[in-house]
């Protein structure tokens, strides 16, 4: 059961072969035994669980079950969750119980899945290792030495260690992609506006996308239909007719046209990377697709875009962490600025911190031009730059991430080498283009590599269907680390 | 040496609208603390802005109402600062590009002093943007530690900046009474300054006529005109004295105290905050469509300014009695519901409303809302003046019936008699009798001394009992005392 997709699962609950409470009672059983190794849940919450998983099988028993009805699911703790802890990785929201529900918590309740627990992040979502988490990092299941990426690192580190049967995540710059990636799973970030940001705990509001992380791209499509959808809660959603993202996953590749950027092959890539992604899309070539060589020029300035645009909005967004009506307050102060500064300087880590100073610099009056108004600039000639490239292919195909999965505490002096991590995931962040990672092989040291798969707008249901293609033909995203007790 | 006064205005006016700017919250004044306070009031993590249409049809109005090009595109920015009561830690509002741009107001200006007389003035309205208000701090009654209320944060407001084009505190004044009445006449904003619908900040600084623009300080939250006055008046003085005396204005913010009629500095410029404005990423940017214009303007009622020339061209009003029966859209409507019912007496019914309304309405405070007699009744009373029914002293008692005991003009002159003598026989009868009792005086008149018209008028008003018809008495009188002069 454990290594089963999302729709064999529906399909064993339907047919009363398992019962949700019994499927959420063996993913509890797993995180009681698995968890304090790995640490990729903050809360878990075992009693309201299983009333959900109750509910379901009742749905179940009454014939209204939908595709996800029972499921057990992972929920990132960025998302609020009425009655759950939301941590969002800090300790400035340690305590925080969220009084309602974030829009993706709403649409999986509306499913009839089983909210399994909230999954560990890096703190605020900034971060590429989940080592900013006050929670503690998480490990990568595959080498415990080594990181699950961030800042989705908790759950993928849980999907991989099938500590449940999928998870959500969000992508500011790669945090869907690059923790797949790292744990052998796959993930998805759809277009910018797609997913609701409500309840979505802000790091970067024009970045900010949520997407689900699975053990292959069939189960992205099922989560993918329960996430999406209108909100008007949210003013950046998407008015878009509902699709179903699974209808193409069939669909042969013959035609299909893979755009491989120059840029994504450059030098700081590694050649056991290079290695995998190459015979990836050799592989893809059997199935019928063409390549065609593209370039994106602009692309080199994403990563320094990133930390000029990604900054200013976080510190922004958080200066509502301030001690005064919830979350984190100083014990001792003699009065307001005190209690301001106190309660920020001991609530939050020193990535958050050191992104907030980046931000409220490069908004600061006289150097708002040089730093902001310019990297909005390049911002746009970088999604033009996909715009361009998407005239001659319908994906573009490149590594995930330089490299497979470093250790823990290996980047840790360095943010400017951990934020390279991310250096192939950032522009499709800052285009608002949807990305996936998919697992296409190993590398030398037996760490899961990740393929990014980056679409057109709105081109996630195409993007699927090549995923799935190359998973008929291939059983990379089917290996599973030791050690997890299968 | 002469000192020109420079003054600029920021108003906040608060809009009319049922719910919060970027939430559904309530926005009625005077709840308990904190029950109109949501997720998005209190600035929860997850949260999200979701703009009020209402309030930006609102500003939309406004902006067409001052002549002013609308933006079709402008953009929220977020400014960013520290405070208990600002919920997220920055206020969303609007920064390069606002929904109003530059219009003009005109404002009627009495002199405060001297023998000045009333004057028209043009004042440019640089831009106007739309925002939302913060909540309130309460310092008292927390045994030192400081309360927050956060119903009134996210109160949609439209930030209406002036050119500093005003050179008095009259002027000043004039036109936060312009703009206070114009709010409240296209209906954004319910005015009420008590409850801070409607607050000035304004900015002073006095220099020599034809030296560059002196050091500007900013009076912050007026919230009455006296205030303003007040306001202006010692902050004026302290610049000159303080200029006069050697010293340095330094650019700052302050208070008014009421209570010592004086301004005070709140901070200075080095104090002066950097609030790192940026467009707002949980925000579009606001489309206004033509049709969104459109449908502005349907729902303008007509302008004051437009009335106002109206009464004058098409009513022959003069421009003063014009300008105040335009004062408020109320006091026009009454005007022209009154008139309605005795169409051809538009200079008694302005007379009427300036006069004895206006007057009853001061003593018994209240304004012409609330006012007692309804226009209908005030022109069924202007219908028997015109028709000879009654006279001004019958008329002035009918009105005294009407406001304390109500009834309809009719009903009260057949009541109380005051129908007044328009029967030319019986008129004649009396100005016979009395020519006939006063052979002394009529010789008099006679003689020259026109003067004595005013006693014979008297005489016969008194025999009549007061409801002689002064014009036919005039007549008659006349007629029979110049017949032999």
């Amino acid at each position: 059961m454990l290594n089963s997709s999302l729709t064999q699962m529906g399909a064993a609950l339907h047919a009363k072969r398992i019962s949700s409470i019994e499927l959420t009672q063996l993913y509890l059983n797993r995180i009681t035994e698995l968890n304090p190794a790995l640490n990729a849940y903050i809360t878990t919450n075992a009693e309201f669980s299983l009333a959900q998983a109750r509910r379901a099988d009742q749905l179940l028993a009454n014939g209204k079950a939908q595709s996800l009805t029972g499921i057990p699911i992972a929920q990132k703790d960025i998302f609020c969750a009425k009655s759950w802890r939301t941590t969002c990785g800090s300790k400035m929201l340690e305590n925080f119980i969220a009084p309602y529900d974030a829009h993706v918590i709403e649409q999986f309740n509306n499913a009839g899945a089983v909210n399994l627990g909230k999954t560990n992040m890096d703190e605020f979502a900034m971060g590429s290792s989940n080592e900013t988490s006050f929670f503690g990092p998480v490990k990568n299941p595959w080498d415990n030495h080594a990181v699950p990426g961030g800042s989705s690192g908790g759950s993928a580190c849980a999907v991989a260690a099938r500590l449940c049967a999928a998870a959500t995540g969000t992508d500011t710059g790669g945090s869907i992609r690059q923790p797949a990636a790292l744990c052998g799973i796959s993930g998805i970030k759809p277009t910018y506006g797609t997913v609701s940001r409500y309840g979505m705990i802000a790091f970067a509001s024009s970045l900010d996308q949520a997407g689900p992380m699975a053990r292959n791209a069939e189960d992205l499509a099922l989560m993918l239909n329960v996430m999406t959808g209108f909100d008007e809660r949210d003013s950046t959603s998407l008015q878009r007719d509902k699709e179903d993202y699974a209808r193409d996953l069939n669909k042969p590749l013959a035609g299909l046209r893979i755009g491989l950027p120059k840029e994504f092959f450059a030098e700081g890539l590694a050649q056991d990377v290079a290695g995998c992604v190459n015979l990836a899309i050799t592989e893809y070539q059997k199935l019928g697709a063409s390549i065609v060589d593209i370039t994106l020029p602009n692309s080199r300035l994403a990563v320094p875009v990133y930390y000029v645009l990604a900054p200013a909005e976080a510190s922004s967004n958080l200066s509502r962490y301030d001690g005064v009506r919830y979350g984190y307050r100083a014990p001792e102060y003699s009065d307001l600025t005190e209690m301001y500064e106190r309660s920020r300087a001991q609530g939050f880590g020193a990535e958050v911190k050191r992104r907030i100073m980046i931000g409220t610099y490069v908004l600061s009056h006289g150097y708002y031009d040089a730093y902001y108004l310019q990297a909005q600039k390049i911002r746009r000639l970088i999604a033009q730059d996909f715009t361009e490239a998407f005239q001659n292919c319908d994906v573009i195909m490149g590594p995930t991430s330089p490299s497979t999965a470093f250790n823990l505490g290996e980047k840790g002096d360095d943010p400017v080498q951990m934020y390279l991590s991310d250096i192939y995931t950032i522009a499709v962040n800052l285009a608002g283009l949807p990305g996936m990672s998919i697992p296409c092989g190993f590398g030398s040291n037996g760490l899961p590599i990740g393929l990014q798969i980056i679409g057109n707008y709105f081109d996630e249901a195409r993007m699927l269907n090549a995923a799935h293609q190359y998973q008929l033909v291939t059983d990379n995203h089917q290996r599973a680390p030791n050690n997890i007790g299968l | 040496m002469q000192w020109e006064i420079i003054i600029g205005l920021e108003v906040h006016t608060q809009l009319s609208t049922n719910s919060k700017i970027f939430s559904g919250a309530s926005t009625t004044y005077g709840a308990e603390p904190n029950t109109q306070a949501d997720a998005v009031s209190i600035a929860l993590p997850g949260v999200l802005p979701v703009l009020n249409k209402g309030a930006v049809e609102r500003a939309i109005k406004f902006g067409l109402a001052i002549g002013a090009n609308i933006a079709s595109r402008s953009v929220f920015a977020r400014k960013n600062y520290f405070y208990p009561d600002l919920p997220k830690g920055y206020q969303i509002s609007q920064f390069d590009l606002p929904v109003v741009g530059q219009g003009e107001l005109t404002i009627q200006v009495e002199p405060l002093s001297g023998n000045g007389k009333p004057y028209e003035k043009v004042v440019r309205v640089t831009r106007a943007h739309l925002e939302e208000d913060a909540g309130k701090s309460l310092h008292e009654d927390f045994r030192g530690m400081t309360g927050i209320d956060l119903n009134r944060a996210g109160t949609p407001l439209l930030e209406i900046v002036s050119e500093p084009d005003m050179r008095s505190a009259a002027e000043a004044v004039a036109y936060a009474k312009t703009l206070h009445s114009l709010v409240r006449w296209i209906g954004i904003c319910d005015g009420n300054m008590q409850e801070g619908s409607f607050r000035c900040d304004v900015n002073v600084s006095v220099r020599r006529p034809g030296a560059p623009l002196g050091t500007r300080r900013e009076i912050k939250n007026l919230n009455s005109f006296k205030f303003m006055q007040q306001a202006i008046d010692y902050e004026v003085q302290w610049q000159i004295d303080t200029l006069e005396n050697g010293g340095k204005i330094q650019q700052a913010t302050v208070l008014f105290d009421p209570e010592k009629g004086t301004t005070h500095a709140m901070r200075s410029k080095e104090e002066a905050h950097d609030y790192r404005y940026f467009p707002d990423p949980d925000l579009l940017p606001l489309d206004i469509t033509p049709s969104m214009l459109a449908q502005a303007r349907d729902t303008l009622p007509e302008l004051p300014q437009a009335k106002r020339e109206r009464y004058v061209t098409e009513l022959g009003l003069t421009p003063y009695d014009a300008s105040i029966l335009t004062s408020s859209r109320e006091m026009a409507e009454f005007f022209e519901a009154a008139l309605a019912e005795a169409p051809d007496q538009r200079k008694i019914c302005a007379n009427w409303l300036i006069g004895d309304v206006s007057a009853q309405l001061n003593r018994d405070g209240l304004d012409i809302a609330q006012c007692p007699i309804t226009p209908k009744q005030l022109g069924g009373m202007l219908k028997r003046i015109s028709d000879g029914t009654i006279s001004n002293a019958g008329a002035k008692e009918v009105f005294r019936v009407m406001w304390s005991e109500s009834g309809e003009a009719d009903a009260i002159i057949d009541a109380k008699g005051l129908r007044q003598v328009s029967d030319t026989g019986a008129i004649e009868k009396i100005v016979d009798e009395i020519i006939a009792n006063n052979p002394t005086q009529v010789a008099d008149y006679r003689g020259g001394k026109d003067k004595l018209f005013g006693f014979f008028v008297g005489l016969a008003m008194k025999a009549s009992k007061g409801k002689a018809n002064p014009a036919q008495l005039n007549e008659v009188l006349k007629r029979k005392l110049d017949n032999n002069k």
